[in-house]
This record gives structure tokens, sequence and C-alpha cells, in this order.
């Protein structure tokens, strides 16, 4: 074990310390993302302005906008996740990495959607190749891929460690694909038209936004501590730890 | 075949186990071998011999434990061609001659001092059809192609996963006269079988696996 | 043979040198690939017969068919090189050689390049030879062939090396030709459209080199790079 791991992370890498860490942090996290996505749809739906341009149609970057920050932040947890699980094999690390997986995917799709929805009033389109967007797509397959290539293994363990070679693989491409297809909207003039009409946001429209941001951030959180969780128990599942706490379900 | 005491084992292994879905394949393995001895891996269908040469060739992920080559910890790189494996799977291409195999293994490996692909081909029994595409020999043919690789490249350690399936008393003979040919020259090997092997230089090691 | 303890007999030469064993890997693969050549010819003929089904799909009007040509015989050789991909590997992990090839004295990396450099030799060599033929099937006009030519010539080795890491990290799964096909067509986004790109800027007459360049220059890095992404890809794969 490398020497500047923490001794706290060190101890969480082990799978009943993580379980029940998980456990407590939980209801915290979804009670939270509740809590502050209420508030932002409420700033966003109903308190902030009218866009001068746009009208209401704009209210939709609310819900867009961070669930496409979500969708690149999960992707980047999962290289990470990945990283560490192939260098060091670590069994909390592969579940982050696969787990995320299926978070990340309705994230972007949820992007797609939206600004797909969005696409209509504003270009009277339900879809454009711009860069964002068509990074966005590739980005959506490339989670597809992960979660498919995972269950293509029946070693769950070695499915983890290919899934996350892929990843480590997918990561590099983004930012690849996102320069050329910005390359190739320049090459074919017609296309170029800005997912954002406007360059400063007003102080009304920030606060919801950035509520949302942490609301899914901690909705983040929760579904993949239940995940990871449920997960673990079934990977560990002839373990002591695990016989346990299925003998105290069963004497509840 | 006793080797002096002050002898550095060839291999050597300390608490040696492997996991799958972590349930362990085997009991943890201690054993020594050194070089011109015969050691037989016995047990139980299932009881993780495969598993156990795979690993030591490096086919699969090192478990937990320690294992040396001659006293040092196991580089792969380091033992690389020293290793020769042989398992179900004969490792032959269907579509090419013995020949054009043997050759294909010698420009990766090299051959032994003194030996030839057409020699090592009509001593291991295939005169007349080093030249014919291996899926049209019988299957006794295909594992004496098999072998000769074993003959013809230079190295240490022999790995050999049920080298008796397919063979005909006469095959079965063979290979214990290889075996016998390569430890005698200071080389080592390490079998898994199921039926009972007799070698005439004695009894070899013996290491029981548990799964 | 001398009967020593330390069996020093056994080891009289080193291994032979890399090129001597680049040499057996590309010898090795080439012939295997010639004693079935009618499998060569499978992808050519699905990419003219493709090819053969756009202007039944789309028209046969020549400013149409000329407009599409150069993406059209792209896209129909990456897609005819994504059937062949699969097969990179499979014949040797049945038999047992890509084991024996893992465990031989030689980089692994190297003998893995060596084995995409043959595969590229027989699949996507004979797709460029009748890529002309498929551009003209499409009008494509003439003064342009040479640079789709090129732009085949760096995309498809591009395609093969990134398709090879891909390959040998599903080698041995139960795995479908589609899943390769959902790992590798996003990835190889950038590479159709700096390869379109060019054969369009030729096409209008505009410089084409710059989007050339940058196929030339990923090509090197994955030359570097896929072989030894390759190598651990398969060590993944076969649990080593």
């Amino acid at each position: 074990m490398a020497n500047w791991i923490p001794l706290w992370l060190h101890k969480l890498g082990s799978p009943p310390t993580f379980y029940r860490f998980a456990g407590t942090l939980q209801p915290w996290a979804t009670t939270l993302a509740l809590l502050l996505g209420a508030i932002a749809l409420y700033g966003g739906l109903v308190l902030a302005p009218a866009d001068y341009q746009q009208g209401d149609a704009y209210r939709i970057i609310f819900i867009h906008v961070p669930s496409a920050w979500m969708s690149m932040f999960i992707y980047a947890v999962m290289g990470v996740a990945a990283f560490i699980a192939l260098v060091w094999r670590i069994k909390l690390a592969e579940v982050v990495a696969m787990e995320s997986a299926p978070i990340g995917a309705a994230f972007t799709f949820i992007t797609l959607v939206t600004g797909s929805l969005w696409g209509k009033p504003m270009w009277g389109t339900w879809w454009t190749w711009d860069a964002r967007l068509t990074s966005e797509l590739v980005l959506l397959f490339l989670y597809l891929g992960v979660i498919g290539l995972y269950h293509a293994f029946e070693d769950r363990r070695q499915g983890a460690r290919a899934a996350a070679f892929l990843a480590i693989i997918g990561i590099i491409n983004v930012p690849i694909v996102h320069f050329s297809v910005n390359w190739w909207n320049t090459l074919h003039q017609g296309s170029t038209v800005n997912v954002f009409g406007q360059s400063k946001i007003s102080g009304a429209m920030l606060w919801p936004l950035l509520t949302m941001t942490l609301a899914t951030k901690f909705y983040y959180i929760a579904s993949l501590f239940r995940r990871a969780r449920t997960d673990l128990l079934a990977l560990e599942s002839g373990k002591d730890w695990v016989r346990r706490i299925a003998e105290d379900e069963a004497g509840r | 075949m006793t080797a002096a005491s002050t002898t550095v084992p060839l291999l050597e292994a300390r608490a040696l186990s492997f996991h799958r879905q972590d349930e362990p394949v085997f009991a943890p393995l201690d054993f020594r071998l050194l070089a011109g001895e015969l050691a037989l891996v016995e047990g139980d269908n299932g009881s993780g011999k495969t598993t156990l040469l795979r690993m030591l060739a490096g086919l699969l992920h090192r478990g937990a434990g320690e294992l040396l080559w001659r006293g040092e910890a196991l580089q792969r790189d380091q033992c690389a061609g020293e290793i020769l494996f042989l398992g179900h799977q004969l490792g032959l291409k269907a579509d090419l001659s013995p020949r054009e195999n043997l050759r294909i293994a010698v420009g990766l490996h090299g051959a032994r001092e003194g030996l030839s692909v057409a020699s090592v081909l009509a001593d291991i029994g295939l005169r007349g059809y080093e030249d014919e595409p291996v899926r049209r020999l019988s299957a006794g043919q295909k594992k004496r192609a098999a072998l000769a690789r074993l003959v013809l490249l230079p190295a240490r350690l022999w790995l050999l996963d049920e080298p008796y399936a397919n063979l005909d008393r006469a095959g079965i003979a063979l290979v214990n006269a290889l075996i016998e040919r390569h430890t005698d020259a200071g080389g080592a090997a390490m079998v898994t079988s199921h039926g009972t092997v007799s070698f005439h230089g004695g009894e070899p090691r013996r290491i029981r696996m548990h799964g | 043979m001398a009967a020593s303890r330390d069996g020093s007999a056994c080891m009289d030469k080193h291994p032979p040198g890399l090129a001597a064993a680049c040499a057996a890997m590309l010898r090795r693969d080439l012939t295997l690939a010639w004693r079935r050549r009618g499998d060569i010819a499978m992808p050519v003929l699905y990419a003219l017969i493709v090819t053969m089904l756009f202007p039944f799909a789309l028209g046969p009007e020549d400013t149409l068919l000329q407009r599409i040509a150069g993406g059209v015989v792209l896209v129909t050789v990456l897609l005819a090189m994504l059937l062949a991909l699969d097969a990179m590997f499979s014949s040797d992990i049945e038999d047992g050689s890509l084991e024996q090839l893992v465990l031989a004295p030689q980089p692994l990396a190297l003998m893995l390049g060596m084995k995409i450099l043959a595969h590229w030799i027989t699949t996507a060599l004979p797709l460029i030879v009748i890529a002309p033929l498929m551009a003209a099937m499409l009008h494509l006009p003439g003064a342009v062939i040479p640079v789709l030519l090129l732009a085949l010539l760096l995309a498809t080795p591009l395609l093969s090396l990134l398709g090879a890491v891909l390959v040998a990290l599903t080698a041995g799964t139960r795995r479908s030709g589609m899943l390769l096909a959902l790992m590798l067509l996003p990835l190889c986004v950038p590479a159709v459209i700096f390869a379109a790109g060019a054969v369009a800027a030729a096409q209008q007459g505009l410089p084409w080199l710059a989007p050339i360049a940058w196929l030339a220059a990923a090509l090197v890095l994955a030359v570097v790079l896929a072989p030894l992404a390759c190598a651990a890809a398969l060590r993944i794969a076969l649990d080593a």
C-alpha cells in the first residue's frame, strides 16, 4: 500500500467499514439532495425572471446544465476509481467505478434529452451537431460501452478491471472527440450555434443553477452509496461480516 | 534424485495460494523444486492443479504468498524463456505443419544447442508427417508435435498439465523418456496427472493439492 | 549432454533478437492468412455490396452521389474492418497459441504490434486497393481519389491499432460483435472526421493538408501506444 494514502482512506477501503460509513451518510445525502433540489427548482421555475431573449423556454437549463456537469464529473470520478482499481486492485475502487457508470449514463441521457427539448424552441430543431452535444452523445456511448463490457465477463472482478481499462481509454478520447468536432464545425459553416446564447448570467438565475448542481452531487453520492453497498454485499457474500448482517436482518 | 543441501532451489513456493471470486482455489502450498528434479502435482479434480501450473507459468496473476526463482522473488521478465508450459490447449496452429509451427517457436525462443527442427521431429516420431497441416494429424500426433516444442526450445523448467492425455503406451513412454532426459541434463519439471506415473530415476517429489 | 546440476547445458543461447522475432511473427500471421485466403475476399465483397446500396437508396443523381462519395467510402471501409477485427485474436485464443505468445521471451507489445500489422495488411490493404472502384461507383471526381487513398492509408491503421486494444480487452468473453462496435465506433469519430474532412476539402478545391497532418500525428501516437495498451488489455483479459 502506498504510504501517502491517509490512514483513514485506507481504512475506508475495507468493505465492512465502507458499508457502515456509507450506510450512515446515505440518508443525509438523500435528504439534502431532495431539499436542495426542491429549493433550486422553486428558485429556477418560479422566482427567476424570464429571459429577455428566450422567454420562459430557457428554464430547462436548471436541469440541463447541472446534468451536463454531472455527466462529466461522474466520468472523471469513474476514471480515477478505474485507475486505482487497475493499479492497486482495490475492490472498493472497482465497485465505485462500475456503479458510477449507470448513474453517469443516466445524467448524460438527461442532458441529451433536455438539450434536445431546449433546442426545439431555440434553434427550431431537435438536434444539432455542435461540439458539445456531439461529445455528450459520444460520452453516452462510452458509458454504455463500459457497462456492456463489465457485464460480458463471468468473473465480476475481471470484468471490472476490463471495463476500468476501457473507461481510461475513453477519458483520453473525450477531449479528442470534442476538439475534432469543433474543427469539423468550422469546416461545415452553418452549424455554428452557441448553446449558451448569453455569456453573462444574472444572479437570480445563477443561484438556482448552483443549488441544483449541489443537489445533483448529493443525489450522486446517495445513489452511489446505495448501489455500492448492495454490490459489496453481493461480492463479499461468503464473508463473515455479511453473514452477521444477514443474521441481524433475519433476527429483526 | 537428491541435490546437495547447499544448492539453491530452482523454484520455491511459500504459502502460495490463489483466490477466485474471493474463494481460495487451493490451500496454501509450500514446496521446493531443485534443478534435476521432477515434481508430481497430485490432487482430485477441481483441487486447483491446472490453476497452480498456470500461475507458476505466468498466465494467471500471482496470488498470495511468495514465489522464488533461484532464491529471489520471481520476476516475469527475468525468467521469461526459462519456463515452458504445456496445457490442455496445445498451442499449435491447425493450418500450419509441425515443421512450420516449430520454426515459429524457434524464431521467438531460439533453439537448444545442437538440435534442429528436422532432427527433433524425427526423434519425436513424426517422420513423414512434418509437413502435414496439424489439423489433419491424429490426437496422438498432435500431442507429439506439441512435445517437440519442449525438446527443441531451451528452457530450465517444464510445467506440464496432463501431458499423458490422448497418448497410447508408446506415447506415455515417450513423455517419460523426454522428462528423464530433461532432468538428467539439469532441467526440472512439474507434472500433473490423473494416472500413476513411474520413472526409472526413482521417486519424484510429490506435491499434494487440497481444494 | 553434460549432467551438470545447475542445468547450464540447457541454456546456451540467448533468445533471438527483436528483428528476428518480429520477422517470425509477421511471417506467421501472413502465412496463416494466406492459408485461408478466401477469407481475405469477405470484407472486400462486403464493402462493394454496401457501396452499391447507396445509389439504390438515394437515387442515381450524379451531384448527390458525388457529394456523399468520400464519406460513404470511408464509413463502408470502417464497417468492413470492424467485421474483420474480431478475428484478430480469436483463432489464437482457441488453440492456445496466444498464451504461448504471452510466455515467449519477447516483448509482448512488439509481438502484438506485428500481429496488428499483419492484420492490417490482410484486411485493410485489399480495401484500400478497391477504394478507387468504390469511389468511381459513386462518381467521386478522379482528382480527389489520391487524397481519399492517402486518408485511408492513415485512417485504417489507426482503426486497426485502436480496434486491437478493444478486441484484446474482450478476449475470451462470450462477446458479441455488437459490443465491439459499441465500444469502437465512438472512439473512431475523430479519425472519420479528419479523413472525411480531408476528402471534402480536396473536393472543394480547398487545402486538405491540415486534417491529413492531424491523422498522421494521431497514427504516430497510436503506433507507439496501442501495442503497449494491447498487451496490457490482453493481460487483463487473461487474468494474468
